[in-house]
């Protein structure tokens, strides 16, 4: 049997026509009949996500109104804390480590009731785009398994992709859970920054990280985001809005609605199939949504990719010091003094990848650098901001596609970071000025894999992203697409 | 201070960087109790312990304790101000940086003044967190040791670290200002102010000048001073140590030195002096401080009586001497005492003397402190009162001490009770003097022969047999002109 989406399951959990441990069950069975192939998990904990759901179906039984999504499991990034549960962030040098405490998400993912199946596989601390730099793991897509995922939530996205669950948690610092998305065929939803709480999440760059859900629809993605979405004051760099309710106007279309499309981020670079599949896109918001298009130029994009890496390297480097070997995680023994501990245990600990990143942002911040570099961003990302907001002057939203090409081969790019760093150009000025943007299904390559499409909002207008994402969902129907195999498989 | 060795005179130039241990109830950025003396890691949590994916939250107090303190700094409270990390590794700093303000402190631009009349600038007052604390097995430090064992305790405490400009010119200077920010401290009720325990902690910057040079000398870093008079005695060693060696043709080399108590000296810290490069940079975390002037305001507007106004007020209003004033704004519980009894009592120097004398002596060796006392300012009036009426005798006032102090009371129905008002009747006095020289014949004819000296035994005859209760100058009169004769 398929996967249905979230909010339809948890309807009947509620209905008591299916109960929350029969779900759980099947979806411990997809893992168990899938994952050898897809490796999505880092680790499954199917006792505590049973009791979970067990007590889902006491409610039901005693006639209790459940909490929204309450009986749906729920993958969840392994670099989020779940109290009991590893956080190896997909790294050797947190090997044996087990939380002590729950992130915000998490509290209020178990105070609504979804079961927690496992936790999912990344690229090392979230820094990459293909969950290659994993130093655990290969996760395949679910779509292709020569393909990658994408990255850096590559796990949760093929967790969900790969009908195993419903619903997972990402999280998304230069475009984690939307370059996934698109190309695993999922809606991918990265919002506002300071709208979800970052407490317990391994922090990556602090100033750009949210935690962001995968889903097979809009409506399951913004039930999602509403779950865990809200002022936190473990984190002081939430927002003190109201809790969002974004499902009750969930498919009303705003009128005279105005898209915008971001003249740097169509064309160069692109595999030809994605710049067609945008074009129709531009033709459905015309012709479909009744919305005016024009083309906006924003200077600020190109120099992102370099701001980008710098202010995100900058902030790992910091963020990522606190794994010495002292407290927690591995430590390698040395004759030397603590010094040549440090050194040994975090050479041996972090692999490539994040070796390069710290010694990048390291440098970046080093005295003498600092203006030429962090300074230099930091101005960047100002006037990238500004750039944004004048836009948003003009248009509702913007679009692009996600990623400029769809999954690549697992292999084929990891010997060149480079060419990796740029397809994030045009998911990582979203981060950089820290507005919502979402990644929706929007065909399919020669090939038959998946592609996005990015609808990027102003400040906290995730409702209307919801929204317009909605509509074009109902006009394309690509959700709830399972990959053919998969979807053979299920039909048996 | 100067000194004269070759024909060159030098002159002593010290800043000095103190760091305050905020007495706040939680840490700076969670929730743990701020508190000493606990079984070691007690009071950590996962934000202090800077587990993974942990975020600082700013404690309010700490804020209010830190603009109070810059405040009585006399300093320019920043309506914008903002958090950095300063980073580096070791292994009491858990985050691997340490929280701190660089180039946007809370308070700014303050000054103290000295009691010879020089103002020493204070550039600015910032807030961080305190690292944790390393204990070694098998040598002093974590170079050489068998293992050390890591207490976290203290990680997250609050401080302001207090930074001035260096126009003290000698250890007797830098004692004072000292001094005068442990005084600020304690009436501010921020910190116990306490550099033996370690919640007031000092950094000494010291180098010389030949008198007259504009430019600084090379300065060198003193640590390690865990006393006033410490702060003093490591300021001039250093300087008379940086003297010789100009004198004899070397160079101060810019260093941390290590100040030793036992020794009298300074001595170079062993670290490898690279440069450190702290690579500061905005704490992403918290977002900037947003300062609002009419809460400063009204946090201004609370502050209490400050050391400096109650040393006018004690000097200028109560007329005590410099000496006798400053040991009551030192003591604030002995300077709270004084001005709540001087509201009732103009007997100043009575009050001061009674407080700095016996009440201090009795606390000394009952290991008090005032307010575990059952003396209070109503009964210290009531008893100069008495004194002053010549009710009682100056003595007795001193025995009724202890009971005041201990069971407390009235001092007037003391007396009473006791029967030890002090006889100033000279019909009584009279009839107290007859028995004694009736009872000691042969020292009254000794007297009357020109035994001058034998007045003092007729005097300590009648005290004894009045128990002190007589006046002592209507006695003297009286028995003077009894011993003469009828
Ligand atoms: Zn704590």
């Amino acid at each position: 049997m398929a996967f249905q989406g979230a909010l339809e399951i948890h309807r009947q959990i509620q209905e008591g026509k299916i109960t929350a441990v029969s779900v759980l069950k099947q979806s411990l069975q997809a893992i168990a009949q899938q994952d050898l192939d897809i490796g999505a998990f880092l680790s499954v904990h199917g006792e505590t996500a049973l009791a979970e759901a067990a007590a889902v179906d006491a409610k039901v039984s005693a006639g209790e109104t459940l909490p929204l999504l309450a009986g749906v499991p729920i993958a969840i990034k392994d670099n989020i804390n779940v109290t009991g549960m590893p956080t190896t962030c997909a790294s050797n040098i947190l090997t044996g480590y087990i939380s002590p405490y729950n992130a915000t998400v998490i509290e209020k993912i178990k105070t609504a009731g979804l079961p927690i199946v496992g936790k999912t596989n990344l690229d090392e601390f979230a820094m990459g785009s293909s969950t290659e730099n994993s130093a655990l793991k290969v996760t395949r897509n679910p779509w292709n398994h020569h393909c990658v995922p994408g990255g850096s939530s590559g796990g949760s996205a093929a967790a969900v992709a790969g009908a195993m669950v419903p619903l997972s948690l990402g999280s998304d610092t230069g475009g984690s859970v939307r370059q996934p998305a698109s190309l695993c065929g999922l809606v991918g939803m990265k919002p506002t920054y300071g709208l979800v709480s970052r407490y317990g999440l391994v922090a990556f760059g602090s100033s750009l990280d949210q935690i962001s859900p995968f889903a097979g629809d809009v409506a399951d993605a913004a039930a999602l985001l509403q779950l865990i979405a809200g002022f936190d004051p473990l984190d002081s760099t939430t927002l003190k809005t109201e809790t969002p309710d974004y499902l009750t106007t969930l498919e009303q279309l705003p009128s005279n609605l105005r898209i915008g499309v971001i003249q740097e981020l169509n064309g160069e670079g692109m595999q030809p199939e994605v710049a067609e599949n945008f074009a129709q896109m531009i033709e459905l918001c015309q012709k479909q949504l009744g919305a005016s298009i024009q083309t906006i130029s924003m200077s600020g994009i190109q120099p992102a990719i370099a701001a980008y890496y710098i202010v995100a390297t900058a902030e790992a480097s910091s963020n990522l010091a606190r794994f010495d070997g002292v407290r927690y995680g591995q430590r390698k023994k040395t004759t030397g003094d603590v010094h040549a501990m440090y050194r040994k245990t975090r050479a041996e600990g972090f692999g490539p990848e994040v070796t390069r990143r710290i010694m990048l942002g390291t440098f970046c911040l080093s005295s003498g650098y600092y203006d030429a570099y962090y300074g230099k961003a930091q101005r960047a990302r100002a006037l990238l901001r500004k750039q944004f907001q004048e836009a948003y002057g003009q248009v509702d939203l913007l679009i692009c596609p996600t990623s400029p090409t769809t999954a690549f081969k697992i292999g084929e790019k990891a010997s060149d970071p480079l060419s990796m760093y740029l397809s994030d150009i045009a998911t990582i000025p979203v981060n950089l000025a820290g507005i919502p943007a979402i990644s929706i299904p929007s065909g399919f390559d020669k090939s038959g894999l998946p592609m996005g499409l990015q609808i990027l909002g102003p400040r906290l207008s995730e409702n209307k992203i919801f929204q317009v994402a909605r509509a074009i969902e109902q006009v394309t129907g690509y959700h709830h697409l399972l990959p053919p195999a998969l979807a053979q498989t299920v039909a048996q | 201070m100067t000194a004269v060795l070759s024909q060159t005179q030098y002159e002593t130039v010290v800043g000095l960087e103190v760091h305050v241990q905020l007495k706040t109830a939680s840490k700076l950025f969670c929730a743990c109790a701020n508190h000493f003396g606990d079984k070691p890691n007690q009071n950590t949590c996962p934000v202090c312990l800077a587990l993974p994916g942990v975020l600082p939250v700013l404690n309010e107090q700490a804020l209010n304790f830190a603009v109070r303190l810059g405040l009585a700094l006399n300093c320019q409270i920043a309506s914008r101000s903002k958090f950095d990390r300063k980073q580096y590794f070791y292994p009491d700093l858990p985050k691997a940086y340490q929280i701190s303000q660089f180039d946007q402190p809370v308070c700014e631009n303050g000054y103290l003044m000295l009691s010879n009349g020089k103002k020493v600038r204070i550039l600015r007052a910032h807030m961080e967190e305190d690292a944790g604390k390393l204990v070694h097995s098998g040598a002093d430090g974590l170079a050489g040791s068998d293992y050390s064992l890591v207490d976290l305790n203290r990680a997250g405490t609050p401080l302001v670290e207090i930074v001035s400009l260096p126009d003290i010119s000698s250890g007797e200077e830098a004692q004072e200002y000292m001094t005068q920010i442990r005084n600020i401290v304690r009436y501010l009720d921020v910190c116990d102010g306490n550099l033996e325990e370690g919640s007031m902690r000092c950094d000494a910057n010291v180098s010389i000048r030949p008198v007259g040079q504009i430019e600084l000398g090379v300065k060198t870093e003193v640590k390690n001073m865990n006393s006033f008079k410490a702060v003093r005695r490591a300021v001039e060693s250093e300087v008379e140590r940086q003297i010789q060696l100009v004198e004899s043709g070397q160079r101060v080399v810019q260093e941390s030195r290590l100040w030793n108590d036992a020794t009298g000296t300074t001595i170079t810290m062993r670290s490898k002096e690279e440069a450190h490069d702290y690579r500061y940079f905005p704490e992403p975390d918290l977002r900037p401080l947003t300062l609002d002037p009419a809460w400063v305001e009204s946090i201004r507007k609370e502050l209490p009586q400050l050391p400096a106004q109650r040393l006018e007020k004690l000097t200028k209003t109560f007329g005590l001497s410099e000496y006798d004033a400053g040991i009551l704004v030192e003591f604030k519980e002995l300077g709270d005492f004084f001005e709540a009894t001087a509201a009732i009592c103009q007997n100043y120097k009575a009050i001061t003397n009674w407080l700095m004398g016996d009440i201090t002596a009795a606390l000394k060796t009952e290991k008090w402190t005032l307010d575990q006392t059952k003396l209070t300012p109503q009964a210290l009036a009531e008893l100069i009162n008495l004194v002053d009426a010549t009710t009682i005798s100056n003595a007795i006032a001193k025995k009724l001490l202890p009971e005041l102090i201990s069971a407390g009371g009235s001092p007037e129905a003391l007396v009473k009770e006791k029967g030890m008002a002090q006889v100033s009747d000279e019909a009584a006095i009279r009839a107290m003097i007859q028995p004694i020289l009736d009872a000691n014949p042969q020292q009254l004819t000794d007297y009357r022969a020109g035994k001058d000296k034998l007045f003092g035994f007729f005097v300590g005859q009648v005290m004894k047999a009045s128990q002190g209760a007589v006046n002592p100058e209507m006695l003297n009169q009286i028995l003077k002109a009894m011993l003469a004769g009828p």
